[in-house]
């Protein structure tokens, strides 16, 4: 058997041969940095729940059927009717909230080692693309089902390209294809879901890759390991082939993670209505809002910007500028020192207060905090100010963060301690 | 390649002629398909106007028909909901419409053609969800001096009786008035403005 797998390997090599060394410069030959951790794990993930969503997305639209008055009926026929189609849908709106769970967490790992600093800001741009990209596909996807919530929240998205000065009320018309979300929305949002925006990601996480490889990973020390190399061998001293070490490594995480996705696709599929939400168990219906129209949680924070800017162009301002501010970050963020490890105490408290904000506003965003402000403030409490005013302070330490870091670094106010010259810890 | 007596000028404006070309081709070829997300021709037909009869409507009654995918109020206005509408102008954002959220012919006090009738598409400015109907006059949680209205659940945005908008509230402007005209007494035609004032 051995002697066919060479041979055979040898035909294609005589054939084709840059393809052993792309094979090595991307996987046996790549040099990761031995001490990664746990925070590494998520990039990997993203990838396989990519995987996860191509696949049971081919399968869904084999029973799926795009069109006003047949797409509800169609979900409801995967999942009642079609065998194992509760399983592929379930899998398929899991993946998609998972998708933005460890998108999210890979990028403040992102933040918290330096990881988007110089030779890197062209990883993170492009990153950035994808997770823009990723929001698109989400959205979209949402809209499919047809439920009351797809219809309202593609028509409050929608609408917001309607503050575009002059040209608005005719782009949401091109946008819809009508003049209330239908069925030709419903239509070309499908063939963007399902052929434009995949392709569009697959590109961009290979060129996001491809750009990585370029420079090498980061690590939790935000030391250059390229800097230290064997003499002899020119291999950096600090770095394991990706091939077989992490690829063993994150086989690891992969299950791990795969369990805890198993456990919420078999018992809690919905999670609460944060997944999916109630409302979108009922078909699309123009003449009924939603007691209250929100988006799938991964928008929350962005949304929460939105809702609590009380006049609608600078409210849609200011949440395209929250997402612009981050694609800023490399230039933003003038400190020489790569990790909080080693980067001063201003920094550590900003990033967590930042972090802490973004949850925040998404409390806000999916209508919690209306929720506990009468349980904190009692039942007399005047809701709609309260939120408003702690939704300002949130709006101001979300863009100071970025304020901050740009004064904090640039004019040497942060005291940093001494990175060392290689790595620390990974017993790999 | 021999690279000497290469003229540059002439290099550069070849290249600079075809990139133009080449780019007002793509511009042409791109039409048709930026084209293609108009509302289409079976659409816009179903966006024609749509005739509503107005007679079984009570005093203070309202009722909703669907206009090009979007719901069309008729509130038959009582007196005492029309006497409210003066004593608010402080309270508004746009008192005399003057935001083009209406026909020439509705930019008045109760933004309608005949006084007690308002036509008026009920969608909230300020992101799209459909306010609610709350008529009478008395303190609400969400305005202890409410003189009657449409209140948004979505984001607590308020209009008086008329669909003018409150100062304060996220919803940046009145609601929209669709055109529309009396055909008789008894029928309003949704989707064209009357003959004389279009």
């Amino acid at each position: 058997m051995a002697n066919v797998f060479t041979s055979i390997g040898n035909w294609v090599n005589e054939r084709a041969p840059g393809m052993m060394p792309v094979y090595r410069k991307h996987m046996t030959e790549y040099y990761a940095p031995k001490n990664f951790n746990f925070w590494y794990y998520f990039g990997v993930l993203a990838m396989v729940v990519l995987v996860n969503q191509i696949l049971t997305g081919i399968f869904l639209t084999m029973f799926y059927k795009p069109g006003a008055a047949t797409a509800f009926d169609s979900v409801e026929y995967i999942m009642r009717d079609v065998d194992w189609g509760w399983l592929i849908r379930y899998m398929h709106s899991t993946g998609a909230s998972m998708f933005f769970i460890v998108v999210y967490l890979h990028m403040f790992r992102g933040l918290m080692y330096g990881s988007y600093k110089k030779p890197r800001e062209l990883v993170w741009l492009l990153g950035m693309f994808i997770f823009l990209a990723l929001m698109a596909e989400a959205f979209m996807g949402y809209v499919l089902p047809w439920g009351n919530m797809s219809f309202w929240g593609a028509k409050v998205i929608i609408s917001l390209f309607g503050a575009v000065p002059l040209i608005g009320d005719t782009l949401v018309q091109w946008i819809m294809g009508d003049y209330n979300p239908a069925d030709a929305t419903l239509n070309r949002f499908f063939a963007l879901h399902v052929i434009a925006l995949p392709l569009v990601l697959l590109l961009l996480v290979v060129l996001h890759i491809f750009a990585l490889h370029e420079v090498g990973s980061n690590n939790p020390d935000g030391v250059e390991i390229k800097k230290k190399k064997d003499p002899a061998t020119g291999k950096p001293l600090d770095g394991i082939p990706f091939h077989p070490y992490y690829t063993v490594h994150d086989i690891v995480g992969v299950g791990f993670f795969l369990t805890i996705c198993a456990f919420i696709i078999f018992y809690q599929p919905t999670v609460g209505g944060w997944f999916l939400e109630n409302d979108n168990f009922i078909p699309a219906n123009p003449l009924v809002t939603p007691p209250e129209i929100k988006p799938v949680w991964y928008f929350t924070p962005f949304y929460g910007i939105l809702r609590v800017i009380p006049d609608k162009g600078l409210g849609i301002s200011a949440m395209f500028a929250s997402i612009v501010l981050l694609f800023l970050l490399p230039w933003l963020d003038r400190g020489a020192v790569k990790s909080i490890r080693y980067r001063g105490l201003g920094y550590k408290v900003a990033l967590g207060l930042f972090a802490l904000t973004f949850l925040l506003l998404g409390s806000i965003g999916a209508g919690l905090t209306a929720e506990w402000i009468p349980k904190i403030f009692g039942a007399s409490a005047d809701v709609t100010s309260i939120e408003m005013h702690f939704g300002w302070l949130l709006v101001l330490m979300y863009f100071g963060y970025f304020i901050f870091l740009f004064g904090y670094t640039a004019f040497g106010y942060e005291k940093t301690k001494p990175v060392p010259e290689r790595v620390t810890g990974g017993g790999h | 390649m021999a690279n000497e007596g290469v003229n540059q000028g002439r290099r550069r404006f070849l290249t600079g002629t075809t990139v133009v070309v080449g780019g007002i081709g793509a511009a042409f070829a791109a039409t048709p398909f930026i084209k293609s997300w108009q509302p289409s021709e079976r659409a816009k037909n179903a966006g024609a106007p749509v005739l509503q009869d107005i007679s079984k409507i009570e005093p203070g009654q309202k009722i909703s028909v669907l206009w090009r995918g979007s719901p069309v109020w008729i509130v038959n206005r009582t007196k005492a909901m029309l006497d409210t509408l003066p004593g608010l102008d402080g309270r508004l954002r746009d008192p005399k419409s003057q935001v083009d959220q209406q026909p020439k012919y509705a930019q008045n006090e109760t933004r309608s053609i005949k006084p007690e009738w308002l036509v008026m598409i009920g969608i909230c400015t300020h992101l799209g969800c459909s306010p609610e109907y709350i008529p009478e006059i008395k303190p609400e949680p969400f305005d202890p001096e409410w003189k009657g209205g449409f209140f948004c659940p979505c984001h607590k945005s308020r209009y008086d009786i008329s669909g003018r908008v409150f100062q304060g509230v996220p919803a940046p402007a009145n609601m929209v008035v669709p055109p529309y005209k009396f055909v008789d007494d008894n029928h309003i035609l949704i989707g064209v403005n009357p003959e004389d004032k279009a």
